[in-house]
Formats: C-alpha cells, structure tokens, sequence
C-alpha cells in the first residue's frame, strides 16, 4: 500500500472538496522528471540486504524476489542507494532524454 | 426549564453545557474568564463531559480546537481583545478549513493604551477572517446564541466558524433573569454533530492542505457561498428553536419602530436597549425614530437592513469601533450594503464607547438630533471637532 | 523485535513527495510512518514537509495527515488526541513532525505545553538546523559558525554567532516520560526509538538530525553519510531520557574528524581554523559533561 496516480487529475468548482479534505495519498505528478541520473540495480550482484530500501528518502526501493527493484516514476535520482549499497550492486546512469 | 440569576458570561457557559461540545481549550482573558471558569467547574462536578484542556495560550487554544475539530467532535473556546488578536492566524485557517467551531468572544478594547473595558474594536477587526459573527444583546440572548451558533455553524450547508460576541462587563458581567432550559429540549434542537470534514481510519484523509493559483480561488468562492448560504440556516435555526423552547428571534437584524420611522439608528449589541427607550420619547415628542439592531455582521444583512429602513430621511450608525482613517467598520459596511441597495438617505457615523466610555442618554438624543439635522460623516461622542 | 529492512513495515505512507532530491526530512519522516503504520495521524506544520507532500490535488499521506499552524504543531497534536479519544477511538498514534524552527523558535510554547499537559502525542523534530523551506535563514538549532542566508559569513562576521539551542534537555527539563535524540545516519537507531516512543503513554519526543543538501552544501548522495557523520565526529550524540535520567546510547572510543565534517559543507567552508578549534573544544566539552553526568 502506497499513495498512487489517479485517473481525476483536474478539478473545478464542482470537483474540488467543499473543505480541505481529500483522500489521503492522492497523486496526479510523477518525479521522474527530476532526475539527471538514475540508479541501475545488477541484479547478480544485489543481495537483498534492503539497505538501499531502508535508506531512501522516497521510498522508491521495493525487494522483490530478494532484489531491489527501482519505482522509476518516483525517483529522483540522489543517489543515496549507490552509496549505501555495500556489494556494489547500484550504478548511476545518465538520463537518456 | 428553570429560572436562574446570570451574568452573561454565566448564561454563555449554560448555553455552552446544553450544547455538548466534546473537546474545550481556553485560556483565560479578562472579561471571558467567568465562562471558562464555570465550564471548568461544569466539568468537575461531571454537569458537563468534555475535555477542558488547560493550553497555554489562545493561538493553542485555537489550534487545539481545530485539531480536535479534525477528529471529528464538536468543540468550544473562548477569548476576549488581545486574546482574540492573538489568535488571529487561527481564525483564517479554522474557516478556511472550514471547522465549525464555536467561539464566545467578550467585545474587549485592544492595546494600546492597555483597556480591559468593553468596545467592539477586536472583533469588527477580524470581520474578513471568515467567522460568521453574531452579537448579543442579553444575557438570555447569549445562552440562546451558544445553541444556535452550534445549528448554524455544523449544518452541513454551512459548515463554517461562529464567533458570538458579548459586549466586556456591560454584558459578561451583568446580572440578569434568564431562562435555562432542559437538557432534553436542548438536545430536541440540537443534533449530535457528525461531518465528514474529519480523519477516518478507514478512508484516511489529508487535510488542511495547500491549493495553488488553480484551485484557491475555487475554495475561497465556497468559503464565500457557505456563509451566504448561512443566511436561510440562521432563519432554519431560529424557527425550530422557538417551536422547542418558544422564543423567536427576528433574523440577521432585529427591528424597533422602523416601519414609518424618519430617523433611524443602527446599531449593534448592548446599546441597543438605550437607543430604542430614547426611540421612545422621541416619538412621545412628535419624531419619528427608529431603532435598528444588527444582530449578524457576517454574513451581512444588506438587504434585510435596506428593506428595515426604506422610509428614512436620515440614518446613524452608531458603534463602539473605528477604523483610523476611515471611518467605523459597521458604517463602511451598512453605507455599502444601503447603497447597493438603491437607499439614498444620508448616514452618519457616531463612534462612541470606546475602551469602555460610557453611551449616555443625553448622548444618543444627540446622535438622533443631529443626525435629523445633517452633520459630518464620522462623529465622535463627546469630541466636538469637525471633520473627525 | 529489532527494527531492520527485513522486519520494517513495506507499506509506503510518504510518497510522491515534492522534496529535493536526498532530503534528509523526508527520509525521517517516511520512516518513523513505517514504525507507526496506518493508524497515524500525522501533523505537519508549515515548513518542508507539508509544503511537498499536501498540494491539492497531490496529496502524499498514505495515512490520516494534516497541516498545523506553524507554531500549532503540539497544541494541534492535543486537539487531535483528545478529539479521537472523545470519539472513543484509542488505537491510534498522534504523531507530529516538526522542523528545527517549528520546534525550538515558533513552535516551542506550544510544545512546552502539550508536554506539560501530559498529552499522549508523539513529537519529533527533523532538524536540518536552518529554515529549509523559506530559503536557508537561521533557526534557534542552527550550529555555530554556520553560513545561512540571514547570517552571511563575511570579514566581520564568520556565520552564525550562537550554538544550538538543546532542545533534547530543555524538554528532558519538563519530566518527559521520554526522549531521544537521533539521526537519519543511524535508521536503526531511530527506528527503534520511534517504535519505543509509540509504545509509551504520554509525550514524547524525539529529535532527528535530517541533513538538507541544499542548505548544507553538500551533494544529493551525502545526506546519510553526512548524517552519520555527525554523530561519528562528536558533533552530535545519540541519546535518551526515561525515567528521569540520561543515557548515552553511543559512546565512540575515538571521533572521527570534526574539521573533515565541517569542510565538506559549503556552509562551513569559510570557517577559520581558529573557528574550528572553537568548535571542538565546546564539543569536548560537552562529551565530558555527558560521559561524567549520563548513564551509558
């Protein structure tokens, strides 16, 4: 369970809340945008240690099937997990426009 | 129902307990502190069960509020001047979020000079905050204002804050004959509250959240519409509780003698009672005088207040409160709205009261007097200059 | 149960977030959610974290979360405690978070009073030791010698002129049932304070160190080493207060270099060796302070 993109993106006068009350985790933008380098997990190297997941600021990091897999929509690219990662297991590549 | 000996602070806070509120802060302000202090009590001897939370200020007072607006339950605080000033950031964000929380506020000078007395100078300051404002004129009228500032504010057309204001000592601190009824006729008029404006376990919610150029306009406009829509909940209101306690009120304005009335001054709160005796035997002397008394400043009774004085060759405003370099709040307000309006009588503005002055007798014959005879547009009792 | 990778909640409650690329607060803050879980209601005041997680439409609370008035954060915090309670509901975290302005300047009346109160709330402070939000000025927990946009280091004047204020005592002061220092450095550590924290009645408090790239100077990829850092050359400790009393957590035999520490940060590149030395010595002198006056 995580906040997601939803379908309803704009709101008018009889779309927006009466008040400042909306459903919670409600998102209309991606991050990826943001990144001028992106991490690459080798798998064969990963260990599934969770380092990278714990540490990252966005919470873009999931294990799956004991390796970690990157949310690309979200993340923006810090770096953080390549240098938590002990193995060696992420690299950061440029951003191919 | 039983018959009690009150002061208005009291009958307020009798008021507050048949309403039920679940969650109360307040810190304590000459002259609001006696409706903390018997809530307090109320709490105590268990006549009232609500969390009274002891905050340390009034911008906590008010952020609590909103908080536990958020959870969901109905809540109460109470303020008075600086107080109230200093709650201000609050007020915007408690309207804007659109939490009908309920607010006594004793009308209270503001610094400087230091004045614990009564003017209207704190809350006519805060009339663009968003917070319907009510003003009283007894103290019987006050405790009937806690309940129905609960029906307006929590109606799901309305769903705004309620400010009800008592004028400092002369009505806080009176002493009057007051009806207070049955906990089971208060509980027959009001509903428990329930909103969706809340936090839900189960569809959890963000709230209080930011909306740019896009949308912000859009929320102000509801916040504009919501108060507009206040004006038929106000009659709702005052409908249903005279059919359970068989008093009625007369709306957004209260009228005296205005129906053929040449001279008629509008006013608001406690002076009222004086302006309408000196109505009186100006009329046993052969002039046609009238009395207006502005029971709603938000939302603003324009048209009820155009159609009370249409047969007026000249009207005062009289009020505790102004604006340096203007002119009295309630009279920029009552000229706009009388124009918009098509009234072409001339308005005069009498500023009186202030930090507490007496308004004598003598005083408000001179208001009628000269407003029968033409004078300058802001006046100030007791100063006799021009071009106050 | 320790607090690891493998046993932290995966649900994510902090997410799509508009926070600069490594920022240490939201890292605090998407954590401690994990340790609380989806019966949190989260306050946020005015500052970083509720200016890109709360703009409508974009809503990036997972869990129940709202917006406090900046110096509301604690006094909101009651509201909403007592609130959920009259409605009988009791299994639930009121969890604020707060950075270092909103805590030890605006916000500090009303924390001293949800303290004194006694109320059930968690509050925890993500100190990026400056006014992240409004572009880097100085804050009561900006430390010494630091360059901010409001305290320029100049000729005359080398940054900031005071230490940081010591939130961690001033509310330990109060009779706290608990408090805790920490930093995103050490996640661990922190979770596990957090998971404590929520398992205590009363207030609580706990205080993050949260780098902010931007206004640390340093890059994207060093918050965490950075924030490690800091409690690895002394310059910040680890912590708690329970029951009255002190406890070091962390007692490194040797620190490592205060002055590698400080000249990595563009906010401290101007420092002079003789501010350097300054620096140390009201850091040794608070580690004899600790190490002769707290339980270890």
């Amino acid at each position: 369970m995580k906040p997601y993109i939803r379908e309803q993106k704009q709101f008018g006068l009889d779309t927006i809340p009466e008040d400042t009350c909306f459903e919670a985790g409600y998102l209309v933008t991606v991050n990826a945008g943001w990144r001028s380098i992106r991490p690459v997990v080798a798998a064969d190297k990963c260990i599934g240690c969770g380092q990278c997941y714990l540490y990252c600021p966005d919470g873009v990091i999931s294990l799956q099937d004991g390796k970690a897999v990157i949310d690309y929509d979200f993340c923006k690219g810090c770096g953080i997990c390549e240098k938590i990662c002990r193995p060696g297991a992420i690299g950061m590549e440029a951003e191919r426009k | 129902m039983t018959k009690k000996f009150l002061s208005g602070d009291e009958a307020f806070a009798e008021g507050v307990r048949l309403a039920r509120p679940e969650v109360i802060s307040a810190y304590p302000i000459t002259p609001q502190t006696i409706v903390v202090e018997r809530l307090s009590e109320m709490v105590e001897d268990t006549s009232l069960d609500a969390e009274f939370i002891h905050v340390e200020s009034e911008h906590s007072a008010l952020s609590c509020a909103i908080g536990a607006s958020a959870a969901g339950v109905r809540t109460f605080t109470a303020t008075s001047s600086q107080g109230l000033l200093y709650m201000a950031e609050g007020l915007v964000y408690a309207s804007g979020g659109r939490f009908p929380i309920v607010m006594m506020n004793a009308n209270r000078s503001t610094a400087l000079p230091w004045n614990i007395y009564g003017d209207q100078r704190d809350s006519l300051a805060l009339l663009d905050t968003g917070w319907i404002q009510a003003y009283a004129e007894n103290a019987q009228e006050a405790l009937d204002l806690a309940l129905m500032s609960y029906y307006i504010a929590e109606h799901r057309d309305v769903s705004t804050p309620f400010m009800v204001n008592l004028d400092g000592f002369i009505l806080t601190h009176t002493y009057e004959e007051v009806e207070v009824p049955e906990q089971a006729q208060a509980d027959a008029f009001l509903p428990h509250y329930e909103t969706d404006n809340c936090f839900d376990f189960d569809n959890p919610k963000n709230m209080a959240f930011s909306a740019g150029p896009d949308t912000n306009y859009l929320f102000k406009y509801k916040e504009h519409a919501a108060m507009l829509r206040a004006v038929p909940v106000i009659r709702e209101a005052e409908e249903k509780f005279a059919a359970v306690f068989g008093r009625q009120y007369p709306g957004l304005i209260d009228t005296y003698r205005t129906e053929d009335a040449e001279i008629i001054l509008i006013t608001l709160g406690t002076i009222a009672g004086l302006a309408r005796e000196v109505a009186d035997s100006l009329r046993a002397q052969g002039t046609k005088a009238g009395v207006v008394r502005l029971r709603y400043l938000r939302p603003f009774p324009g048209k009820e207040l155009a159609q009370a004085v249409k047969s007026a060759s000249a009207l005062a405003v009289l009020e505790k409160d102004i604006s340096f370099g203007a002119a009295g709040t309630v009279y920029t307000n009552v000229t706009s709205a009388l124009q918009a309006n098509g009234v072409t009588a001339p308005v005069y503005n009498f500023i009186g009261g202030l930090g507490g002055r007496n308004i004598s007798r003598a005083d408000i014959e001179a208001v009628f007097a000269k407003t029968a005879s033409g004078t300058q547009q802001v006046n100030f009792i007791g100063i006799e200059v021009e071009n106050a | 149960m320790s607090i690891s990778a493998k046993t932290l909640d995966t649900n994510e409650y902090f997410y799509g977030h508009k926070a600069c690329a490594g920022c240490g607060g939201s890292l605090a803050v998407r954590a401690a959610l994990k340790v609380l879980g989806e019966r949190t209601v989260a306050v946020l005041p005015a500052g970083c974290m509720s200016a890109v997680g709360f703009n409508f439409p974009q809503l990036c609370f997972a869990n129940n979360a709202i917006i406090s008035m900046f110096a509301g954060t604690a006094s909101m915090l009651t509201g909403v405690e007592a609130g959920l309670r009259r409605r009988g509901i009791t299994d639930f975290h009121a969890v604020g978070f707060a950075g270092d302005g909103g805590t030890a300047d605006i916000g500090i009346q009303a924390l001293s009073g949800a303290i004194d109160r006694g109320d059930d709330i968690l509050y925890i402070c993500y100190d990026n030791e400056a006014y992240m939000n409004t572009g880097i000025q100085k804050s009561g927990l900006t430390p010494y010698g630091a360059r901010t946009t409001t305290t320029p280091a100049g000729e005359h004047i080398h940054g900031n002129l005071r230490p940081k204020k010591n939130m961690f005592e001033i509310v330990a002061a109060h009779g706290i049932p608990y408090a805790a220092t920490a930093t995103v450095g050490y996640l661990p550590d922190f979770l596990a304070k957090v998971e404590k924290a929520s398992k205590i009645k009363g207030p609580k408090y706990i205080h993050v160190i949260a780098p902010c790239p931007t206004g640390w100077g340093i890059p994207v990829s060093d918050t965490v080493e950075a924030a490690k850092e800091i409690a690895d050359c002394g310059l910040w400790y680890l912590a708690e207060y329970e029951n009255g009393s002190f406890r070091l957590n962390r007692d490194p035999k040797e620190f490592t270099s205060a002055e590698d520490y400080l000249r990595r940060q563009s906010r401290f590149r101007h420092l002079t060796d003789e501010d350097i030395r300054v620096i140390i010595e009201s850091r040794d002198k608070k580690w004899e302070y600790i190490r002769k006056n707290w339980k270890q």
